[in-house]
């Protein structure tokens, strides 16, 4: 909040300062100060937050300008009504690359890269060939420039500031809400945010939109500014170099990063200008690319975030009251989990053939088998990371195969993972947190940290609430995972052999909580090796052995099952 | 319609530039499938390896191939040098395309320094030769630079199939840990395989420099379709990139016969973006 006061301040105080008369110079410099400070935010939005790095951004700005230029110069339009067409046109096109490419599951951030840095370059093709440009360039020297104060120069100052500050406001709102929280999470692992409940798809488009829009807009007024347009400076390496460097420089995952990494950089190449300089201060440029890359990675304001940070909180962690009560007070309607007749093939290898079961609410059902058997596939398909082939898989009246794995999350379906899966950037508390905000519990950021303390309490991870995950040792990790998935109030929990690996000492500790979590109503279906566990905490044992069910029922009997005898010790142990 | 003498033609000269590509693309498929690092500045070096030539036929009239024989043993300590640098920062594949593309900023710089953004070009009396196949024409130099990378990836197809090292570098690609722990040694076979991707560069940069106009800029005017035969053949699949190579070459000639020349560089592209839509699991 204070940050935001602070920015509309700083805002405002600047927009004042062409009436007092500055220099028309000091404005033209801070004009591409702020120019850059919006390009480069703009960027960080999707590259920055959500891990895909884009070298498209280029595309989008010559797109803004291309648009102005059309409008005004080939049209007639006035510029100001010009502007925000060119944040539409620059708009749909993101949209329509990220429904395409987003769709594709498996592409890799540096696939993204490169295809957003190729449209660049067909983008130009198409502008150079045809009569948006044709090849000599555009003038738009004729068109008129409204006047918001006496200087031409004061006027793009001012247009350029209002721009800066429009995207550091929406970069800060988005880093605070849910929106920001999504990304984030997609940046560090994209499959777990998808089943922790975070529509990633939709989060992905809407922040690749919104940052080619500002884009749009940023290129539009630049447009005006250099008032001639060629198709090699406007599709340049420029733009998608010089916001990369920016951002990372300052930090492309906090809000202000980019923007001090664009200050930065614009006035250290404002040193070098003109000629021969000029390539010599792109070389520069691109070396303190290079050594920032290796040497800092996170980026400057991070840096020194963590630095003023560390000292504070080291005080500040003593005072955390257990709040249990509040935690789970509103559970959501219980319901049964019924898998039927689910089949699933990984190419020639049939993981699932027909297996049907049910979770009745506060029960705890066992799923054992030989490894391979294609337990954890159930669970995948349950969660909905893959899809089923044939069958059905229902939680009370909702049919939850054929849905995206987020909505199953809101749906209330929670799992863990075997090997701990958490969000490697994200402190315990806001791993919880995220968990807390997307599945099925629905909070607002704020409530959602107070409930992911009181998960934390609960899995007795309290005092480890600011730790990173790679500072939790494998026990700590498994309980995150534990936390996790309660933290979303699920109706249902999938635990993928949440014992393995712990000491006994840890596994009485697991085993009780677990029995807590019974009683809460939930529906637990947990895949285990540990025999001694299964028997203890199970009321049904479901055995699969190559995709099928070969037996079910009380814990002991389903054990003693002549088939799963053969399984599990081969036919001569049958007796 | 065009006729049937200018559809031939443009599938000769599609052949002919698709072998280009090839060459370019062989050397930056290595390094992305079997190091797992995306260098953006392959296109660069080859620019420079082009520009190398020019100046050592122009200043000191050193025949091409003699230059190339210069250049080539250069480019390879260059290439392993490149990889001291990753090897010693652990850069990862995602990193690589940020450090790689400021490194393509700082070798275009160099260029611009030393060569000025003037159009060069290197006139050599076998420029306009060319053979005749019936009523087709097909240039010299550019059939040289396409057999030169058809054997270039067959040679190389066939070293990771069957020598050691290759097979090493195969298994260390799909899990380095694993391979480490059956005794590969797969740091030291990383700096050959960097060394032999920036000689390729060499070795395409001298074709350059004898079949085209320089202009620093070029170095990005590779690029979209380029990556589009790496992804398309398959990284680290290098008989992969030579045919998708000639895909994309005689894709692009004979749209530019029977469409427009403006709509060339889209054909690479659309071919990208069906790929990467329909099967990205190949990539």
């Amino acid at each position: 909040m204070r940050q935001a006061i602070g920015l509309l301040a700083a805002g405002l105080i600047l927009a004042m300062l062409p009436l007092v008369g500055l220099p028309a110079f000091y404005e033209s410099f801070l004009y591409l100060v702020f120019h850059w400070v919006a390009l480069a935010t703009s960027w960080s939005l999707l590259s920055g937050y959500a891990g895909y790095f884009s070298f498209g951004h280029g595309a989008f700005f010559g797109a803004g300008m291309y648009t102005v230029a059309t409008l005004t110069a080939g049209l007639g339009a006035p510029f100001l009504a010009a502007l925000p067409v060119a944040a539409v046109v620059a708009t749909l096109l993101s949209v329509g690359i990220g429904a395409v490419v987003f769709r594709v599951k498996r592409l890799r951030g540096e696939l993204f890269g490169l295809l957003t840095l190729a449209i660049t370059f067909v983008l130009a093709t198409i502008v150079l060939n045809t009569r948006l440009d044709g090849g000599p360039g555009v003038y738009l020297s004729n068109v008129p420039l409204p006047r918001l104060v006496a200087s031409p120069t004061g006027t793009f100052y001012l247009l350029a500031l209002g721009l800066a500050v429009l995207t550091l406001a929406a970069a800060y709102t988005i880093t605070s809400s849910r929106l920001g929280l999504g990304l984030f999470a997609i940046h560090d692992d994209e499959d777990v945010a998808e089943v922790e409940g975070v529509p990633t798809f939709a989060y992905k488009l809407v922040a690749f939109a919104l940052s080619a829009g500002i884009a749009g807009v940023a290129g539009g007024i630049h447009a005006m500014y250099v008032s001639y347009l060629t198709v090699p400076d406007t599709f340049s390496i420029t733009v998608p170099l010089y916001v990369v460097l920016m951002s990372v420089l300052g930090g492309a995952r906090h809000w202000l990063g980019p923007a001090v990494g664009a200050a930065l950089i614009t006035a250290s190449l404002y040193a070098f200008t003109g000629g021969q300089q000029a390539i010599l201060g792109r070389a520069v440029v691109a070396f303190v690319l290079i050594l920032i890359v290796l040497l800092l990675p996170e980026g400057l304001v991070p840096a020194v975030l963590r630095r003023a940070r560390g000292r504070r909180e080291r005080a500040a962690d003593v005072a955390v009251s257990p709040i249990l009560a509040a935690a789970g007070a509103r559970t959501e309607a219980p319901a049964t989990l019924d898998c039927r007749d689910v089949w699933r093939a990984f190419g020639g290898i049939q993981a699932l053939r027909g297996v049907s079961l049910s979770v009745a609410p506060g029960e705890i059902v066992a799923l054992v088998g030989p490894n391979g058997s294609g337990k954890t596939t159930l669970i995948n398909v349950i969660s909905g990371h893959h899809a089923a082939d044939r069958g059905r898989v229902e939680l009370g009246a909702a049919t939850l195969t054929g849905r995206p794995a987020h909505e199953i999350a809101g749906l209330g379906v929670s799992r863990t993972y075997q090997i701990p899966r958490p969000f490697a950037h994200f402190s315990a508390l806001d791993n919880v947190a995220l968990a807390a905000t997307f599945g099925s519990a629905r909070c607002a950021p704020a409530e959602a940290r107070a409930e992911a303390r009181a998960w934390l309490e609960f899995t007795g991870l309290g005092r480890r609430a600011a730790a990173l995950p790679h500072e939790l040792n494998l026990h700590e990790r498994k309980f995150l995972e534990l936390a996790r998935a309660l933290a979303g109030r699920p109706r249902v929990i999938l635990l993928d052999e949440v014992l393995s690996g712990l000491n006994p000492g840890e596994i009485a500790s697991a085993v009780h909580l677990i029995r807590q979590i019974r009683e809460r109503g939930v529906a637990i279906l947990f895949v285990e090796h540990l025999m001694r566990a299964v028997l203890e905490l199970s009321d049904r044992v479901v055995v699969l052995n190559e995709g099928e069910v070969i037996a079910a029922g009380g814990p002991r009997e389903a054990m003693r099952a002549a088939r799963v005898i053969e399984v599990y010790l081969g036919k001569a142990h049958v007796a | 319609m065009p006729s049937l003498t200018l559809l031939g033609q443009s599938v000769v000269s599609g052949l002919l530039a698709g072998g280009l590509y090839a060459l370019l693309a062989l050397g930056l498929s290595l390094s992305w499938g079997l190091l797992r690092l995306v260098n953006l500045s392959h296109f660069a070096l080859a620019l420079l390896g082009a520009y190398l030539t020019y100046q050592l036929g122009h200043a000191f009239h050193l025949a091409p191939w003699l230059a190339a024989g210069l250049i080539v043993p250069a480019f390879f300590a260059l290439g392993v040098v490149l990889h001291v640098v990753f090897a010693r920062f652990r850069v990862t594949e995602f990193t690589s395309l940020l450090v790689t593309f400021g490194l393509a900023v700082i070798l275009e710089s160099l260029i611009q320094w030393f060569w000025t953004a003037d159009y060069r070009r290197y006139e050599t009396p076998w420029a306009s030769a060319s053979i005749r196949v019936g009523p087709l024409f097909v240039p010299t130099l550019e059939l040289l630079a396409c057999l030169t990378a058809a054997t270039l990836a067959v040679a190389t197809w066939a070293w990771l199939r069957f020598t050691y090292v290759g097979k090493a570098l195969r298994a260390a690609a799909e899990d380095p840990a694993m391979a480490g722990a059956f005794g590969v040694n797969h740091r030291a076979h990383a700096f050959v395989l960097s060394g032999i991707s920036a000689a390729y560069a060499g070795v395409a940069g001298a074709f350059i420099a004898l079949i085209s106009t320089l202009a620093p800029a070029q170095i990005w005017a590779w690029l979209g379709t380029v990556f589009a035969v790496v992804i398309i053949g398959g990284l680290g699949n290098p008989v992969g990139a030579l045919l998708a190579g000639f895909l994309i070459g005689v894709s692009e000639s004979v749209t530019m016969a029977v469409a427009a020349p403006a709509w060339a560089p889209l054909v690479s592209f659309s071919i990208l973006i069906g790929l990467l839509v329909l099967r990205p699991e190949r990539v």
